[in-house]
């Protein structure tokens, strides 16, 4: 249908890229170097672990609502953290510290940019694989041990680790202070690991989008998927590094007799503990100095894809392009220098709360920018309401919602009431979790096609957004409420505090579950859609069935090893030209030149 | 479906807005004066973050609604308008910097300047409090108004000696160790917190400020309740499994009350 274009300067360029297609099934499937089995690898990891994530949230929601009720199973299930059925307090905040854990970096940091980003950004860019599909192999097998490491902590002696995804020391420096014992270990070893991975595959993603974009693809037309994936990429291997070297500490500290972060004069139960001249708020710095961007690499890459579908469903350009990159830009910046506003209320020094409350509220603007061109992509357009773009048009309301309530969380005197209660649980789940798991929705439906060569059905896709984007609003909207109250946060239960007792509380808890169980139901939906679409879709091996513009719809469906076929395509035009004036369709493609747009008229479009 | 989508986004919307219109939820009354102006800062944010979300939320329904209905209309070929692009930048700076700058004064009330109208630090009544796993120490320094020394080694629970106060020291031996705060009203307080093992958080949502207490460092918190009453002390950092029965009380009493009860308390040390 689409022809890709040769340019015959640099044909045999490939060639030096190209790595053999592997015959054998292992080195096929399982150590593949190619970025397209590794990227299906990522998402198969983070469709895995985003389960179990869930499944652990189930946990919380029940304990939370049935705090001394036995309940079936989970007794046999679970002998030490649930004797008779009944979950005890530890075992809340050791699935809870798992949830955490599992979502932000199994789920939310693996499958938006080692799944979709792996598999995409080559073929976007005209690439035949990433820069280094070795390193890549080693990227994925690396966070696959961390995944393992983690999932190991549920099996150890005293269980998974209970002080929470942030690990504040010295809770989590010191053995005495918990009941537990090796699951903390294996916690900080899991997420080295992970850091590593990551840093891996930052360098891989940097060198790519630099080196190998195709001739006459310049940064300014690249599409808004690469950018983000680009920029998130950057942010990671400047955080991840942080996040290491921190890990390692925490782990000395627990294991080597340092004192990085507990300081001296500890009296646990009344033993003293043998450590000196630490500080814990020094963890907290290390710590956001990660964990902050590592909202961005959340969520960066679901403001690329939804980006990226609003324009071609609209059958629209994306409304200010170059905003849009710029404003990724500066997320990217600022998301490196407002990590204090999570520590407010730590005891930092009072000044520096004036510097990151400034910096906070000016990552507001980029963000409202990126909302308002969405909303002008979609105005004037020709919207089909298709699964992806219905996902992507979910994220925009997810992440205006979501946003707004950080302006709260940004003041350092709203703060003061609000943190640590669960309108931050609200505020980062919508923004960082559900929104980012929405442009994961989007992307998986959009290029389902691509990478399977078949389709999802699209009746199945839209029940399941209907009923999930209704869902986690149930679920995260009431929870604002609960911090109005305030409720605070990992509280196992709320029975010791009066005025919870009084103010509604416990019917808003009771709502909220029976949502999360509700929309966690509607996810097998989803599991079962996806499954089933793989071995048994609507074939689909039309190049281009969304009519978009980007080089992925140039190539066939699934695309051959080299993506391809040793051809190197050219790039004539920016990432979105859609409806352009005197044009014969309705898109130009990326690898369309002037006459294969226009025909011989002359051109009348940009 | 753009109908739809637009009534579904359209329903959440006042949906969630609804219950911040008539307070179903809300936060309990304030009891000091920096109370109610961090409560006017809360106000006007959520009126400011309101109008945006009803506005976004509105332009996102409307825009679904509009352009998804089938027409025979090309789409528009617009690339962008940088008038716009300026016009929303400078708004959304105005909005959210203007916030960020606007609450600086009572940023600085509740954590690090003399508040107004508030007495001298050697004039107030400062409470030491202490937190642990998993309950709240707090410390009057006794008639000498002084509080004593405290050595690691007298730390002992079951002796009633949490914090291992020097009994035999000068200003040791009348200081007074409780487990709920006790204020008259009125007065000029200043919390000082510390912490034995892991992080905690000061928190009394009437007081509307929250503190950690680090081991290793002394925070310091200020407050004047004009409010007699009961409120509640729950901590908010985690700290583990009994985090959530972490929970103590301020009262806030009147001066003949507190006078009382500190006398009654003084006599039970020995």
């Amino acid at each position: 249908m689409t022809e890709v274009q040769v340019s015959p300067e640099v044909a045999g360029y490939t060639e030096v890229h190209r790595h053999p297609e592997p015959k054998s099934f292992i080195w096929k499937y399982i150590f593949s170097v190619d970025h397209k089995v590794i990227g299906i690898q990522y998402l198969l990891l983070a469709v895995v672990a985003v389960f179990v994530g869930m499944a652990l949230s189930l946990l919380v929601r029940l304990r939370l609502i049935w705090p001394n009720e036995s309940l079936p199973l989970l007794g046999d299930l679970f002998p030490v953290g649930a004797p008779g059925g009944v979950m005890t307090p530890e075992f809340y905040l050791a699935m809870l510290t798992m949830h955490g854990t599992v979502m932000v970096f199994m789920v939310l940091t693996t499958a938006p940019q080692g799944g979709f980003g792996n598999y995409f950004l080559p073929i976007q860019i005209g690439a035949a694989d990433m820069a280094f599909p070795r390193l890549n192999m080693l990227s994925f097998w690396a966070t696959f041990v961390s995944f393992m490491l983690l999932m190991a902590a549920f099996f150890v002696e005293g269980g998974a680790p209970m002080s929470g995804w942030t690990g504040y020391p010295p809770l989590s420096a010191v053995p005495e202070a918990t009941v537990q014992g090796i699951g903390q270990d294996l916690w900080i070893a899991s997420i080295a690991v992970f850091c590593i991975a990551s840093l891996l595959a930052a360098l891989n993603f940097i060198v790519t989008t630099l080196d190998l974009r195709a001739k006459g693809l310049t940064m300014m037309r690249l599409p808004l998927t690469c950018w983000t994936w680009f920029v998130t990429a950057i942010l990671a291997l400047l955080a991840f590094g942080v996040l290491l070297a921190a890990g390692v500490l925490l782990l000395m500290d627990r294991n080597a007799g340092t004192s990085f972060f507990v300081p001296g004069g500890l009296v646990v139960s009344d033993r003293q503990i043998d450590h000196s001249g630490g500080s814990p708020i020094l963890w907290q710095h290390l710590f956001w100095f990660f964990g902050h961007p590592e909202v961005y690499i959340a969520i960066l890459p679901g403001m690329g894809v939804t980006s990226h579908i609003l324009s071609t469903f609209a059958r629209k350009t994306v409304f200010g392009y170059k905003a849009m990159v710029y404003a990724v830009l500066a997320i990217g910046l600022l998301g490196f220098v407002v990590w204090g506003h999570h520590m407010f209320v730590s005891g930092m020094s009072p000044y520096s709360a004036f510097v990151f409350a400034i910096l906070t509220m000016c990552i507001g603007v980029p963000s409202a920018i990126k909302t308002f061109n969405w909303i002008g992509t979609l105005w004037g357009g020709k919207i089909r309401f298709t699964s992806p773009m219905l996902y992507s048009i979910g994220f925009v309301s997810l992440f205006v919602t979501g946003g707004l309530s950080g302006i709260f969380l940004g003041q350092p005197t709203v703060d003061l009431y609000f943190h640590d209660t669960y309108f931050v649980v609200a505020h980062f789940h919508l923004i960082m979790g559900v929104a980012a798991i929405f442009g994961m929705f989007a992307g998986m439906t959009f290029w389902f096609p691509k990478m399977f060569g078949r389709m999802m059905d699209e009746g199945l896709s839209k029940i399941h957004f209907w009923t999930t984007f209704v869902g986690v609003y149930a679920i995260f909207g009431p929870m604002h409420y609960l911090g109005m109250l305030p409720h605070p946060r990992r509280y196992a239960e709320m029975s010791d505090v009066d005025y919870l007792l009084t103010t509604g509380a416990e019917g808003l808890q009771q709502f909220i579950t029976v949502a999360a169980v509700l929309t966690i139901l509607v996810q097998f939906l989803f599991l079962y859609n996806f499954v089933r679409g793989i071995f048994a879709g609507k074939e689909c091996r039309e190049e281009n069935p969304w009519e978009a513009t980007t080089l992925e719809w140039a190539v066939p469906s699934p695309p051959p090893h080299d993506n391809f076929a040793g051809k190197v395509p050219h790039v004539y035009r920016g990432a979105y030209d859609f409806s352009l004036q005197g044009a014969k369709r309705d898109f130009a493609m990326q690898c369309n030149d002037d006459k294969a747009v226009y025909g011989d008229q002359p051109g009348s479009g940009d | 479906m753009g109908v739809l989508l637009a009534i579904v986004v359209w329903g959440i919307t006042l949906a969630l807005s609804i219950p911040f219109v008539t307070q179903t939820w809300w936060m309990p009354e304030a009891i000091t004066e920096l109370g109610r102006e961090i409560d006017g800062a809360f106000n006007f944010t959520l009126l400011g973050t309101g109008v945006i979300f009803l506005l976004a939320q509105g332009a996102l329904g409307y825009t679904v609604w509009k352009y998804g209905r089938h027409s025979d209309q090309p789409a528009s070929s617009s690339h962008g308008n940088n008038f716009l692009e300026f016009l929303w930048t400078c708004g959304a700076t105005l909005l959210f910097v203007g916030l960020a700058v606007f609450g600086y004064s009572m940023w600085a009330e509740t954590r690090f300047i003399e508040q107004k109208s508030m007495a001298p630090s050697e004039d107030r009544l400062i409470i030491e409090v202490t937190g642990q796993q998993f309950v709240w120490n707090m410390r009057y320094p006794g008639n000498d108004n002084q509080f004593g020394p405290t050595d690691i080694n007298l730390i002992d629970d079951a002796a009633s000696n949490p914090v291992g106060v020097d009994r035999s020291q000068p200003g040791g031996a009348d200081d007074i160790m409780v487990s709920e705060m006790r204020v008259p009203v009125n007065a000029d307080v200043e919390v000082v917190l510390k912490s034995k093992d892991v992080l905690h958080n000061f928190f009394v949502p009437e007081l509307r400020i929250k503190l950690d207490t680090v081991p290793g460092l002394v925070g310091k918190l200020q407050f004047r309740a004009d409010r007699e009453g009961r409120y509640e002390i729950v901590c908010s950092e985690l700290c583990g499994l009994g985090h959530y029965k972490m929970v103590s009380f301020l009262h806030v009493v009147s001066q003949e009350e507190y006078d009382a009860w500190i006398k009654e308390q003084a006599e039970f040390v020995f």
